[in-house]
């Protein structure tokens, strides 16, 4: 098999993962003379794809045979998919060529499990090594760690690259049993625990440098370890799980592993599909609403038990219609309005349609005069969405306690809700 | 009318000197014409009196104390494509300059002050565009001759793109670090860089029709892109809003965007539909006619 043929098979193979960050890594360039590459603190997408995703990072599987029969899984054992294995060097060319013609910030490699996982994760190792050692490339590199990968392995990953991640693929253990019956999810923790330990030690001051005078004046720094990070994914919609449930897991993971990130993947049909699964693509738009929530929790001092306001048939699941900020702003209508000229930053945050940034701003201008509806169009903030949420100097809501205004605050929002229905 | 005749579109030097003169001269920013290059020669314009003054040959002028933050901006929007930036810029320098430390404070401390909120929308517009100059500028390599015959011949990395505003001299330093070791130019039509020997040169801007078509290693990227989108999940709207249409004519990829939409409901609807599940069966003979 060709290069391309092989490229084609395993590009396609590794497009159910979502990530494709290449952003807060530490900072690198060439300029010194030797290798290829630089990082900064912001990714680069080189390009978007119809899916609305992304390209910043070569993302491909260096196989996907694999001795796994995941049922979610494209390339699991049972699925007739073809296959089809890349050589490391051929991996490695196809890196710096994309790299050198500007199309990509670096490489994703992940892997399907072949003979054992840490044979598996010996190749995927070799693949960052040979960049890094033999190259001197100093792009970016995120490599999926195998599950079951002994400790070692993940400590000689964390040294080539920029990110690590495991993806903990499912909700609960419960869903994991039954679809991914060779993935253990306490494996999958402890290599998470494993990477975060790792994390710590080399982001740790090194100790007793003051302590000690007669030490050598420059201790040498731990070795560096995955700079930026470690990130998972959760499949959403193949199993029963409700968005609480799912938030709630990705609430314990950013606390217990000092997660980077957690993304969400819709479950979309796969080629070859095994009958247990659902048929049908989850809708994108919960995939979009978990982000939001997901989103609210991190920077918005939303706490995940507050965040999923759904009732009745829709208990335990966010609202499709509106976005988890207005539905929590709907749901909880003797908190409005805010009065923008005195409310504390925290009030502010939870005003539909307005972010942190022009929180910000607004709390820079208020220092200096009073502020007014005009104040808010030239934040380019949503008018209709904000204004019957708050109270400036010029303009105080009439309804705020009324159904009426619930009604007319979604339909302030309604058509970006019919036009997201038609993904 | 004073007129002032700067180097370049964004020539910061002319610009600062022609600043610091106006405002020592107490001249209002109604009273100035900006101009530069070409634009506006003096015999050009018949209806003014007074010919254009080059603003590197003014006379020196004191500094002025203007806020660091009001510098950095309006480097940026100095780069900007809109031909009255440099009114707006002096506007701005001359309200800040003329107010008193107070005033200047509130002035420039009020994030949401109108002609400041069109600066910032401007620096953002620059920002962003430099941005996706990083990220859209697409090399194709190109064999040169050995220089000593015999040598092995060396490769230069050759791209074309069109920005819409003044900011590829402002790029140029992240290709030279991210690149140092190769050698490279973007050619743009407002003006070039090339990297070549660790020295980095400006050229003035070039045609299209000078850049390298493509080649054949771009089919790799061509099927990268096409296997990496997900049939299952379109999000064109998205797409444009992250990767503008304008750039669609010079991103080779850009033109396989229409059959992939095309053909991805069929293509999704085959795999909800259509195929059954293999059984372990069909699983072994996949597996043997594979040639891995």
């Amino acid at each position: 098999m060709d290069t391309l043929r092989k490229l084609i098979v395993l590009a396609d193979a590794a497009k159910y993962d979502a990530s494709c960050a290449s952003s807060g890594t530490s900072q690198r360039d060439s300029a010194d003379g030797r290798g290829l590459g630089s990082t900064a603190g912001a990714g680069i997408c080189h390009s978007y794809a119809p899916d609305g995703r992304c390209i910043s990072l070569l993302k491909l599987l260096l196989t996907n045979w694999c001795i796994y029969d995941c049922l979610y899984c494209v390339n699991r054992e049972s699925s007739n998919v073809q296959r089809a294995r890349f050589r490391i060097d051929e991996v490695v060319q196809l890196t710096l060529d994309f790299y050198r013609r500007n199309l990509i910030e670096g490489l994703f490699l992940s892997s399907g499990i072949v003979r054992n996982p840490d044979h598996t994760m010996e190749q995927v190792i070799e693949v960052a090594r040979q960049l890094r050692e033999d190259h001197a490339f100093r792009g970016y590199i995120h490599l999926k760690t195998i599950p079951d990968a002994s400790d070692d392995l993940i400590e000689r990953a964390g040294r080539y690259a920029d990110r690590l991640s495991i993806n903990v693929e499912l909700p609960s253990a419960a869903s994991l049993d039954a679809l991914a019956p060779q993935k253990n999810g306490a494996a999958i923790r402890r290599s998470m625990a494993r990477i975060r330990t790792h994390l710590e030690e080399a982001g740790a001051p090194s100790r007793g440098a003051r302590a000690l005078p007669a030490a050598p004046a420059r201790p040498a720094a731990a070795p560096q370890f995955a700079p930026a990070g470690q990130s998972t994914q959760m499949i959403v919609g193949a199993d029963a799980s409700d968005d609480r449930t799912i938030l709630s897991a990705s609430a314990s993971l950013y606390t217990a592993y000092r997660l980077k990130r957690v993304y969400y993947s819709a479950f979309s049909p796969i080629p070859d599909a095994p009958s247990s699964l659902p048929s049908r693509a989850a809708p994108l738009l919960r995939e979009h609403r978990l982000y939001q929530a997901d989103w609210l929790m991190r920077f918005y001092g939303f706490s995940q038990d507050e965040i999923v306001t759904g009732e009745g048939a829709q208990a335990g699941m966010l609202s499709l219609e509106v976005d988890p900020k207005l539905a929590w702003a709907l749901a909880h209508r003797e908190r409005f309005p805010v009065d923008l000229n005195r409310a504390p930053r925290e009030l502010m945050l939870r005003v539909p349609g307005l972010g942190v940034r022009s929180v910000e701003r607004l709390l820079a201008a208020r220092r200096l005069r009073r502020l007014r509806a005009d104040d808010l169009r030239r934040l380019g903030a949503p008018l209709g969405k904000v204004l019957p949420f708050v109270e400036v100097q010029d303009h105080r809501p009439r309804d705020a306690h009324t159904e009426g205004f619930a009604r007319g605050a979604v339909a302030a929002v309604a058509p970006a809700a019919v036009q997201a229905s038609l993904f | 009318m004073t007129r002032i005749q700067l180097e370049g579109p964004a020539d910061w030097p002319g610009f600062q000197r022609a600043v610091r003169h106006l405002v020592h001269h107490g001249i209002e920013p109604a009273a100035v014409r900006w101009a530069w290059g070409s634009e506006g020669e003096p015999a050009a314009d018949l209806f003014q009196a007074g010919a254009a003054q080059p603003a590197r040959s003014l006379a020196d002028a004191p500094p002025l104390a203007l806020p660091a933050g009001f510098v950095a901006l309006a480097r940026e929007v100095l780069l900007h494509d809109d031909e009255h930036r440099f009114e707006r810029l002096y506007g701005m320098a001359w309200r800040l300059a003329l107010a008193g430390p107070l005033a200047r404070r509130a002035l420039w401390q009020d994030p949401l002050d109108p002609d400041r909120t069109l600066l910032d929308r401007m620096a953002h517009a620059v920002r962003r565009e430099m941005h996706k100059m990083t990220a859209f500028v697409r090399f194709r390599p190109l064999l040169l001759p050995p220089a000593p015959p015999g040598a092995p011949p060396a490769t230069r990395h050759v791209a074309w793109f069109e920005p819409a505003h003044h900011v590829v001299e402002a790029v140029a330093p992240f290709f030279v670090r991210r690149f140092a070791q190769m050698n490279w130019a973007v050619l743009t039509p407002r003006c070039c860089v090339a990297w070549h020997g660790g020295a980095l040169q400006v050229l003035p801007g070039e045609r299209r029709e000078n850049a390298p078509p493509p080649d054949a290693g771009e089919a790799l990227w061509l099927a990268y892109y096409a296997s990496i989108f997900n049939p299952a999940r379109l999000k064109v709207a998205m797409m444009k809003r992250e990767m503008p249409v304008r750039f669609w004519k010079n991103l080779p990829e850009a033109a396989l965007i229409a059959p992939l939409v095309a053909q991805s409901a069929p293509r999704t609807g085959r795999m909800v539909e259509a195929e059954p599940p293999t059984g372990p069966r069909q699983r072994r003979r996949a597996r043997a006619l594979d040639a891995g």
